[in-house]
């Protein structure tokens, strides 16, 4: 079997509902491929054959019967390890839970495999999502497919780069400050946020709770909206899940979209932004004033506050939602300690990396007394007002478009010793999770190098069909660029 | 600014041990993020409200309500079998977690 890469979701399914060729084959076929492919980039940590296997035979078995075969028959997938899959190694990209058996499967994963997806594997990732660059994690890094001197991007690297490279359809990842949308930039692939609460959290493994998403990547927007389709929607597992009907997204995609109003903002715009980035995102912005969209100057004052922002919410949240891996219940335990403290400690010293370290300790300290109101209230705070910034851009535009990334993908190393430099990677990401509206990046053009960039349009919250309707526009009048 | 004394503090309420070498890393860098955390002063915030979840703002049912459905019936439901939510630990009685003496005697 030939083309691996390029099918889509659509045409996968199709050539599944037509026989063109059984899905226990194409399972077999991109397990070669991942076998021959894989080891240069390093993008999955676990393989489960016996479970892509069995769900192959389920949909076998509806297609000999004659029945109408689910929406996603067929599809291979691939899983970044933070979302637990029953009976499947889950690690969360960390040492301390390198041989954690999931006792239950997330959410997300089970109503992909209820439309018939197949998933191949659990894909490599920054140690507990936290890094840009997939350099942190507890295994090993991932390279870019496009370039394998460069990151993928983080800390989705893993389900970026199978998609990039063809190792599976689409794939599933989590944005905590960008860790979709970033990663999907570098690699050339679509990657999307939904608004928070639009995808049930449950089986995600916790890093900043009112921060995390779990969100699809894919070739195209379609491929993405697809994906959405089936995960969407309340989930009793998850109190934050939204009880809002899910629309037909696919549908909309193709639909014309003039007289939009696409608001652009000066901030995403200035300093530290690569030239390059900025005359492909101008490119696209150009596409969309063509499709009749109105193209509005707008302002998010507050945007610099952004990061400093981000970085003691998330860190507080991760402080105590790490506080659970003490050796107890599951996970790593140190076995010389004498004592249960010092168990604690020696477990965790010996079990995370670096990074979920220094995360820990920042988390810890804006949390403790004397400080709680210097820091975690007075971000909480700011949170409110960049969360103003955007309901008063929105009172007057129909959704927002930026650079994903300050700059194209960045060599392995370059910044693995400066975490502030790190940080700065998630500039124009970070704020849609602290606000909550859903965001897309989709490829715009390429830098001199080759190298992939990204567009991102943001929304209001839940019109994920305003997001990929105006990311297709952009898609559609780009292709035969980037081609 | 941090001191090496607020990072052992710190360190202990985190539960981590930390070699020295990693304590000095963690002090700079600490340091380091702090200082660019700074900037977050330059903003008056003594009249707004912190936001802890975005919900709270726009709501999360067709009424606009959120979380609304965050309560139920206080009722039994099954839950996880002992057996497989204890698969995964690394030491049980089969009844029990075991760990090490909390108390010295």
């Amino acid at each position: 079997m030939t083309g691996l890469e390029s099918l889509t979701v659509e045409s996968t399914r199709t050539a599944v509902v037509e026989k063109q060729f059984r899905a226990s084959s194409l399972v077999d076929n991109f397990y070669k491929k991942i076998e021959a492919d894989d080891p240069a980039i390093g993008a999955y940590l676990t393989l489960c054959k016996e479970r892509a296997h069995r769900q192959a035979e389920r949909i076998e078995l509806l297609a000999d019967k004659g029945d109408a075969l689910p929406p996603l028959a067929g599809v291979p997938v691939a899983i970044k390890d933070v979302l637990t899959t029953k009976g499947v190694r889950t690690t969360a990209g960390s040492k301390i839970l390198d041989s954690f058996i999931a006792p239950y499967t997330a959410t997300a994963v089970a109503r992909l495999e209820a439309a018939g997806a197949i998933v191949l594997g659990k894909t490599n990732c920054d140690e507990f999502a936290m890094g840009s660059s997939n350099e942190n994690s507890g295994f090993h890094p991932v390279k870019n497919p496009r370039d394998l001197t460069c990151v993928p991007g983080g800390s989705s690297g893993g389900s970026a780069a199978v998609v990039a490279a063809g190792t599976a359809v689409a794939s599933l990842g989590s944005d905590t400050g960008g860790s979709i949308r970033q990663p999907a930039a570098f690699c050339g692939v679509v990657g999307l946020k939904p608004t928070y609460g639009r995808v049930s959290r449950y089986g995600l493994i916790a890093f900043a709770s009112s921060l995390d998403h779990v969100g699809p990547f894919g070739k195209t927007v379609n491929d993405v909206a697809l994906m959405l389709q089936y995960m969407a929607g309340r989930d009793e597992m998850d109190s934050t899940s939204a009880e809002l009907p899910v629309p037909d997204y696919a549908s909309h995609i193709g639909q014309p979209i003039n007289g939009l109003r696409i608001g652009i903002p000066k901030e995403y715009f200035g300093e530290g932004l690569d030239p390059e980035v900025r005359a492909a995102v101008e490119n696209g912005i150009q596409e969309l004033a063509k499709a009749g969209c109105k193209i509005i100057d707008i302002s998010l004052p507050h945007t610099e506050y952004a990061i400093p922002t981000y970085y003691l919410v998330a860190t507080a949240e991760a402080s105590s939602n790490l506080a659970r891996y003490d050796g107890v219940r599951y996970g790593m335990r140190d076995r010389g300690a004498k004592t249960l403290a010092e168990m604690y400690r020696k477990t965790r010293d010996a079990g995370f990396g670096t990074e979920v370290k220094r995360r820990i300790m920042l988390g810890t300290y804006a949390l403790s007394a004397g400080y709680y109101d210097a820091y975690y209230l007075k971000a909480q705070k700011v949170r409110s007002l960049l969360a103003r910034d955007f309901e008063e851009a929105f009172a007057n535009v129909d959704a927002i478009v930026t650079p994903t990334t300050p700059t194209p993908a960045f060599k392995l190393g370059e910044k693995a010793d400066d975490p502030l430099a790190m940080y700065l990677a998630d500039i124009y990401t970070v704020t849609a999770n602290l606000v909550g509206v859903p965001g897309i990046t989709v490829p715009c053009g390429k830098s001199r190098e080759g190298l992939p960039i990204g567009l991102q349009v943001l929304g209001k919250h839940f019109d994920e069909v305003t997001v990929l309707k105006t990311a297709h526009v952009v898609e559609h009048a780009l292709a035969a660029q980037l081609s | 600014m941090v001191s090496e004394k607020d990072v052992s503090y710190v360190a202990d309420l985190a539960h981590l041990e930390l070699t020295p070498e990693e304590r000095a890393r963690m002090l700079k860098d600490l340091n380091s993020i702090l200082s660019y955390i700074e900037r977050l002063n330059q903003l008056d915030t003594s009249n707004v409200e912190p936001t802890a979840q975005v919900a709270s703002r726009h709501g999360t049912k067709k009424d606009g309500e959120a979380f609304g459905h965050a309560m139920r019936a206080d009722e039994l439901r099954p839950c996880l079998p002992r057996d497989e939510a204890m698969q995964n630990a690394p030491q049980t009685d089969g009844t029990f977690f075991k760990v090490p003496k909390v108390i010295e005697r």
